[in-house]
């Protein structure tokens, strides 16, 4: 007879084959002849991995307990994919457009990209994934335990398991984090999978054939004889069947490894249709054989014989070890297949949705950190390989695998369902919001936990004897399988019913009440109207939005009565009837000014991209910028030092996006001036900076070239500073710190700071007037002052500059007049703006934010910053808050 | 003869670092800083190429690269726009509106040298 050792070979070998297969289509991929790889046929067996060692072993275990209910696991999947194709042809779609990578991602990004929502799928599928994971380590080391004999110790089915969710950790992490690109598809793992969908119903038709007519003389013969079985008396339960028919139809969709292959592997849509009928081919050819090998099972293996073991049983009985061996290899392959487009799915979705979001937060708290982005994602993605086998190893030991296959397979389906309300309502309806879909999530998650998971692990194990019969509390309504009363139902049902059904409610009612953010709007809109945004590629021909979505947008910004009417008149302009006019390029253009008249033109052109291209205005793009500008600097030995600065305005760069990004300044033009601002310094360092690496330079040349550099990053550092300043100021952060000073301590200590060396300016004060105590924040105060003298310094056109500060006890304001040309009274508003410059830029060397700083700081501080018009020569007049004023009249110190 | 370039543009230190790399490529470099009395400068003394740089003080560049397309005198200059603001849009303006290259800040010295070389190398 076969031995435990011959068949461990045997698997060895096959591993090696499927890593050899694996190997051999990713190069062929990599060498750009994947022609074949694409083909719609390895598409639809690498759907195969719904049948996993659960219906390769579990479906005969699942016929010998309960009779053909065990259809309904391959009637679901069959009705989706021949009823519902349009469905699922959306999801491909918006997986697609979207760039999804998993199913957390897509209900996170259909909800306005919400961190929340990836975080909260993501956890449910880990915790209804694991056990399912773990039910295919333990089918390995069943099956290999049914070949061992009395004297083989090595079938110990610990180490079996543990060496093979080893070894497929390897295999997974091996092909499956080769690309970067979690939206790129696994060539390798796909073809792997292909493979292994060929040999599992291989075997299992090999298996029923011999069965059939070796064992049962003939169709005919074994036809009798399912009549003649236990089986045949079977009572079958509608409901059951309704409801197990609809839960593995909704797990086809929602099973995260189901999603990866269909949406995430998908080469091309019309694979879809020979999809859509060849999978349900392939599992009425899976399904086939699996009463008669049950029959024959029970009638020839001795009774108390585990009959989702019969595959490999009945073959080793009758003394057919090569067979016996096939149907082994079947169903590792279901097995090992699972495990690893499992495993994918879930690392791609704990990495990018848990792992990547907290270190990028750590580092945005100021810990170590090095450049590379990229290598920490693959890194993580790893990792999270290694982190969900663990899990599947551990719940393995800790649950005994003593179930049966089949009950923790249907626990892990209802899990994973929760999220169905969200993937359709987030699929069809404009309406659906992140708080809904968040409650739904939760409350189904809760209900589920509570009513099928704990219970499942054991009685009396995770939820008390008396709990389950008398309910929590001596709440008998709270019943974990007798909620609300509803006493009598198969549990299984009761959890999917209920669960689902208070998830659904949630969902709804809660998004009925809740308002969609500004992005979720844009991303609703995206996703339920997929086929009417996505065509082919381009700019803003590219299919576009549809006018009534563009109309609701423009009312929003503009009013609805102008709205109306420049819809109005572009569709009369074109020559159409009605109100809504055709979507053209040009009428997307014209829209795009009117819009930006309201918005300004960043936020604006943001709005259309978002809504006709998905297209993003990005900060990143310049933080690569800087990041390159840091390599070529490395490169260059004599300028170490720079270049470390240059880092370090690179991570201050990244901490001003993650800022502005928070802060959603994206609003009057702002991203582009800073766009602006920031390019122009780096056009002048990476300049230089190549012509350094060159070389051949004089060295006086070096230093000054070296010099500009320096000036330039030190100019980026100010902007950063100024910029991030503004940041906090706008989001009223950064606590005051209101102390009682002496005004004229405050204003010796700004022009220590603001002019060190005076200069040609003249300063004339009377210090005895400013002798009155305010209430304030003195640091914020002198910074205002600081920045009004530097500009009088700086702007001053007088021949013989000088600046008057003087003390105005009513209203209670500091004046600061310069004898210059002064500046336009139209002008007065505008200066205040940000990046409103008046002069050259070479002469202000700043960034035209130091007045909008002020004008922030005064708006916190109480008071105000005015320029003063009619005046001679130029009036800034800082207004200190009433109260502070008030202080300052009534109890003035003597200096 | 040496090929001319007039680089309309007004950070000093933009101005040093491509003057640098075409003057040491054997080309003659002017240089203007004005908005304004650009287009003036252009029909002055026609370069072989512009190099125009789109926010300038006192006239944009779009304002200036019509005016250059516009006349006759100057209507078959190249010009090569240069903008820090990087969109699409600024891209698809300064073409429509004649530009002969589109280039964004910050550039490649390679890439400057090879378009100026492709423009006005006669």
């Amino acid at each position: 007879m076969l031995g435990f050792n011959g068949l461990v070979g045997i698997a060895l070998l096959y591993v090696a084959f499927l890593f050899g297969v694996a190997f051999a289509a990713e190069r062929r991929a990599a060498q750009g002849r994947d022609g074949w790889l694409r083909s719609p046929w390895i598409y639809t067996l690498s759907l195969s991995i719904y049948c996993t060692a659960w219906t390769f072993y579990g479906a005969v275990g699942y016929a010998a307990r309960s009779g053909l209910e065990y259809l309904t696991i391959y009637l679901g999947p069959s009705l989706v994919m021949l009823g519902w194709w349009w469905l699922l042809r959306k999801l491909v779609r918006v997986g697609r457009a979207q760039r999804i990578t998993s199913i957390a991602d897509l209900i996170s990004s259909r909800f306005g990209k919400s961190t929340l929502l990836g975080v909260i799928v993501t956890l449910l599928a880990v915790v209804g994934v694991t056990p399912y994971i773990a039910l295919q380590l333990q089918s390995i080391a069943q099956s290999l335990d049914v070949f061992a004999g009395p004297g083989d110790t090595a079938g110990d089915g610990g180490s079996v398991a543990l060496w093979s969710a080893i070894g497929l950790a390897l295999f997974t992490i091996l092909f499956g984090t080769r690309n970067l690109d979690a939206n790129e598809r696994h060539h390798g793992i796909v073809m792997a999978i292909a493979v292994e969908a060929v040999v599992k119903i291989g075997a299992l038709l090999a298996v029923g054939i011999f069965v059939v007519w070796d064992l049962g003389g003939g169709p005919s013969a074994m036809l009798a004889r399912i009549d003649a079985s236990p089986i045949a008396a079977w009572e079958q339960s509608g409901g059951r069947w309704v409801g197990f028919t609809l839960l593995s139809a909704a797990a086809l969709l929602c099973l995260p490894r189901m999603f990866q292959v269909l949406v995430v592997e998908n080469a091309d849509e019309s694979h879809l249709g020979t999809a859509s009928w060849a999978f349900p081919l392939y599992l009425l050819l899976m399904s086939l054989f699996v009463v008669p090998i049950a029959v024959m099972g029970l009638e020839r293996l001795p009774d108390g014989s585990n009959p989702d073991m019969f595959v490999l049983t009945l073959p080793l009985a009758e003394g057919r070890d090569g067979l016996a061996a096939w149907a082994f290899l079947g169903g590792f392959s279901s097995a090992a297949s699972m495990v690893m487009v499992a495993t994918i799915a879930l690392a791609t979705m704990v990495s990018n949705h848990i792992v990547v979001p907290l270190w990028l937060h750590a580092r945005a708290q100021g810990a170590v950190m090095s450049g590379d982005v990229r290598g920490m994602v693959l890194i993580s993605r790893r990792l999270s390989i290694l982190g969900v086998l663990g899990l599947g190893y551990l719940y393995f030991r800790l649950s005994g695998g003593g179930a049966a296959l089949a009950s923790i397979g249907l626990v892990a389906f209802v899990g994973v369902v929760q999220v169905l309300p969200a993937m359709l309502g987030g699929l069809f309806w404009r309406g659906a919001t992140r708080n809904g879909a968040a409650a739904g999530l939760v409350i189904g998650f809760a209900v589920w936990l509570w009513s099928m998971f704990l219970p499942s692990v054991g009685d009396g194990t995770a939820i008390p004897a008396a709990v389950m019969t008398q309910g929590p509390f001596g709440l008998a309504w709270l019943r974990p399988q007798a909620l609300f009363g509803s006493e009598g139902l198969d549990p299984v049902l009761h959890a999917a019913l209920w669960s689902l059904v208070l998830n659904s409610m949630a969902f709804v009612a809660v998004s009925l009440a809740s308002f969609p953010g500004p992005v979720e709007r844009l991303q609703g809109a995206q996703f339920v109207g997929v086929f009417d945004h996505s065509g082919g590629p381009g700019g803003w021909a590219r299919g576009a939005a549809d006018a009534e979505t563009l109309l609701v947008m423009a009312q929003r910004i503009l009013g609805s009565a102008e709205a109306q009417a420049i819809f109005a008149r572009a569709a009369a302009a074109q020559g159409r009837d009605g109100a809504l006019p055709d979507v053209t390029p040009e009428f997307i253009r014209a829209l795009e000014r009117e819009l930006a008249g309201s918005v300004g033109a960043a936020t604006a052109h943001a709005m259309i991209g978002q809504m006709t291209e998905g297209a993003s205005v990005t900060v990143e793009e310049l933080i690569a910028v800087a990041d390159e500008t840091a390599q070529i600097m490395e490169y260059s030995g004599r300028l170490e030092q720079k270049s470390a600065e240059l880092e370090r305005t690179a991570m201050a760069l990244r901490e001003a996006n993650a800022n502005l990004t928070a802060l959603s300044v994206q609003k009057d033009g702002f991203l582009s001036q800073v766009s602006h601002e920031l390019r122009t310094p780096m056009t002048s360092i990476r300049a230089f900076a190549e012509i350094l690496r060159e070389g051949g330079l004089a060295p006086d040349e070096q230093a000054r070239f070296a010099a500009i550099i320096g000036d330039e990053a030190g100019r980026l550092t100010r902007l950063l500073d100024d910029l991030l300043d503004l940041a906090v100021l706008e989001a009223g952060q950064g606590r005051l710190d209101m102390r009682r000073v002496v005004l004229s301590e405050v204003l010796d200590r700004a022009l220590a700071a603001a002019l060190p060396d005076p200069g040609g300016l003249r300063l004339l004060r009377d210090r005895a007037t400013e002798a009155v105590e305010i209430e304030t924040d003195p640091d914020r105060l002198a910074q205002v002052f600081i920045n009004l003298i530097a500009n009088a310094r700086k702007y001053c056109d007088a021949a013989e500059p000088e600046l008057r500060i003087v003390w105005r006890p009513e209203p209670g304001a500091v004046d600061f007049i310069d004898n210059g040309s002064g500046i336009p009274a139209e002008q007065g508003r505008v200066i205040f703006e940000k990046f409103s410059r008046l002069s050259d830029p070479g002469r202000a060397g700043g960034a035209g934010l130091g007045l909008a700083i002020c004008r922030e700081i005064m708006t916190r501080l109480g008071g105000a910053v005015r320029h003063l018009p009619g005046s001679e020569g130029t009036t800034f007049r800082v207004e200190l808050p009433r109260n502070a004023a008030a202080l300052a009249i009534d109890q003035p110190v003597a200096v | 003869m040496a090929r001319r370039v007039l680089l309309i543009e007004d950070e000093p230190n933009i101005i040093e670092a491509v003057s640098f790399i075409l003057s040491r490529d054997g080309w003659t470099v002017h240089t203007h800083s004005d908005g304004a009395s650009a287009a003036e400068r252009v029909r002055a003394h026609p370069p072989d190429l512009v190099i125009l740089d789109a926010m300038l003080p006192g006239r944009s560049g779009y304002d200036i690269l019509q005016e250059l397309r516009d006349a006759e005198e100057t209507r078959g200059i190249p010009v090569m726009m240069l903008t820090a603001r990087g969109q699409a849009r600024d891209r698809e303006l300064a073409l429509s509106l004649g530009a002969t290259h589109f280039m964004t800040k910050p550039f490649s010295n390679a890439e400057v040298l090879d378009r100026v070389r492709a423009l006005a190398g006669g």
